[in-house]
């Protein structure tokens, strides 16, 4: 700042840095980076209540891990299956989410196209994204389940046979998770995608027009590769969100993954061994490999989409 | 040349056409589902055993007053403990975040660096690293049940901390600062009458989404509020899942559901264009 402050006065300013920030930092290391340590920590320990008996705390190494990673009696390893559930289910609404929210992205600032009523188009689709995921789902349980109003209509329209549930079938729950997902997602990502489009310089649209570039070209040679670092961004903060899903799967299949724990993600099986017996020991593992496995994830996806470039 | 121009009219009208339907098929999409809520809460249970209907049933007050005085899940309980946690966090959170941002903005010291450094380079990892743990020293000190424990860590929330940032960079004058010292103000003074108005449209901004997703948030209550006093409304949400449906009056689910979501809605009605427009400028940086 001013050079030529009295020494004294800028010093005892400095303090007031301290104090400001303290609150921030004091709160951090009790409430989340202790915390953080301490999952770590409890991943090599065994304990956990078993009834009314605590078992350990007592070190093991890394038991827990081989645990989580032995297969079972049928030869499946569970925290292997639910990674691939929850990265199916992702999948599953992040492809549509994302194609749709990049044409509405650039419909929306086409302006040739010249869309009207976009305000109110946008606040519309956005809304799903500020609605309670659990009540979302409760919502979607309630009108798909035998008893809602949708499976009749569809019966009638001879779409679907009287004994079907949708509850009962994996590619249906699997697929009502995935459209919750989708609606609550991709008119984020739409605005979120229109930002960085309009921050690509629009003369380069109009010489692209100007020399009778198609659509297709423009969107292919000019926005999508003005639009990558956005783009790696959205969706990468897009599976490290999926990875962490939770509340829909949990509501619709009533925290038990049916069919057949093929709807169970990495986060419920968290939420089992911490929920029922307080297993802090296998729960912390579980903590653990899902960083690590986010953390190889995003840097794969990032060099993948960002390959190109030189 | 006459010729082509009307061809490339017409291929535009017909774009045009196919890119409203999408977009009109898309936003029916997203309003379906509530527009079914909002005429289901309003018709008895009787009236929905009969079928699928978009005309409400006019019992929209008698499904309320149904849903509120309900035995096994106190949805009034819920609502005010659940706008306890959000308001506090909201409150907690835009407020330590731009007086840690101001900290870190305005004044000069040693470790200002670092301290910056460090509050970037943690924002990336997830929460629910920290959870276990949460947990675990919740139930040690028996805090589990204790609603300002899910107040109190959104104190130090980084993202938001960013965001503050950015925007004192943008808006505040160092000036100001300085002139405000000259008139005698003390430091706390100066950034609470001084700063803090200059910082309302963050402010509003941040608060309206850590309010949101305080009150929507499901998965760290659940496992720490277990006294049906304590719970919040996600908790009771799921709660309606778990329980025995067929014994339930529809018209009070669709109710209760109606009612979890209903004041985020309310909200959004009235600021949704500040709130749009927060969604960039929170996220796309640079």
């Amino acid at each position: 700042m001013k050079i030529n402050k009295p020494k004294s006065k800028s010093v005892s300013y400095a303090k007031w840095g301290y104090v400001f920030i303290l609150p921030f930092f004091l709160v951090y290391f009790v409430f989340t980076f202790y915390p953080q340590v301490l999952t770590i920590y409890n991943s090599f320990f065994e304990n956990y209540r078993d009834g009314l008996t605590q078992i350990g705390p007592r070190f093991v190494g890394l038991d827990n891990y081989k645990a989580l990673l032995t297969p079972s009696n049928q030869g499946t390893i569970d925290i292997i299956k639910y990674f691939g559930n929850t990265i199916i289910m992702w999948i599953m609404g992040a492809v549509p989410q994302f194609v749709f929210a990049l044409l509405l992205a650039v419909f929306f600032t086409n302006t040739r196209l010249n869309i009207k009523g976009q305000r109110i188009m946008k606040t519309v689709i956005y809304l799903p994204n500020l609605i309670m995921a659990s009540a979302f789902s409760m919502l979607f349980y309630t009108l798909f389940s035998n008893v809602g109003p949708i499976k009749p209509l569809l019966v009638h329209m001879g779409i679907l046979d009287k004994s079907f549930d949708f509850f009962f079938v994996t590619i249906s729950v699997r697929g009502l998770v995935a459209l919750l997902n989708f609606l609550m997602w991709f008119g984020n990502t739409t605005i979120l995608l229109m930002a960085g489009i309009q921050s690509i310089d629009e003369s380069l649209f109009e010489s692209a027009r100007i020399d009778g570039a198609s659509s297709t070209r423009v969107f292919f040679n000019i926005t999508m590769p003005l639009l990558k670092p956005i783009f790696i961004y959205t969706f990468i903060t897009s599976m490290i969100g999926g990875l962490q899903m939770f509340d829909v799967p949990t509501v619709l299949t009533n925290a038990k993954g049916t069919p057949d724990r093929t709807v169970m993600t990495v986060i419920m099986y968290l939420n089992n061994y911490l929920g029922g017996s307080n297993n802090y020991g296998m729960a912390g593992a579980i903590s653990v490999i899902l960083f690590i496995v986010t953390g190889i994830l995003s840097l794969v996806v990032f060099k993948t989409l960002d390959r190109d470039k030189d | 040349m006459d010729k082509k121009n009307k061809r490339a009219a017409m291929q535009l009208a017909v774009a045009r056409i196919l890119v409203y339907a999408v977009i009109i098929f898309l936003c029916f999409l997203c309003l379906f589902f509530f527009v079914m809520l909002f005429v289901n809460s309003s018709r008895t249970n009787n009236q929905l055993q009969r079928g699928f209907t978009l005309i409400p049933g006019g019992h929209f007050f008698f499904n309320m007053k149904n849903a509120f005085t309900d035995s096994s899940i106190q949805i009034p309980r819920g609502m005010i403990n659940s706008f306890i946690v959000a308001a506090g966090a909201a409150v907690c959170t835009t407020y330590f975040s731009a007086l840690t941002a101001y900290g870190l903005y305005v004044y000069n010291f040693r470790l200002k660096k670092i301290a910056y450094t460090f509050i970037i380079a943690v924002m990336m990892i997830p929460t629910q690293v920290s959870a276990v743990g949460f947990v675990q020293l919740a139930y040690k000190y028996g805090l589990n049940n204790k609603l300002w424990v899910l107040i109190v860590p959104s104190i130090a929330a980084p993202a938001v901390f960013f965001y503050m940032y950015q925007y004192l960079k943008a808006t505040l004058p160092i000036d100001i600062v300085e002139a405000s010292r000259i008139d005698g103000s003390s430091e706390f003074a100066t950034f609470n009458r001084i700063v803090l108005p200059i910082m309302k449209p963050a402010m509003a901004v941040q608060m309206i989404f850590s309010f949101v997703a305080a009150w929507n948030n499901y998965f760290l209550p659940a496992l720490l509020l277990t006294k049906a006093e304590k719970k919040t409304v996600p908790i009771m949400i799921a709660q309606l899942r778990s329980a025995d449906y067929s014994k339930f009056d529809m018209g009070k689910v669709y109710m209760l559901i109606l009612l979890a979501i209903l004041p985020v809605i309310v909200v959004y009605v009235f600021l949704s264009k500040s709130i749009i427009k927060g969604v960039t400028s929170g996220s796309v940086k640079g």
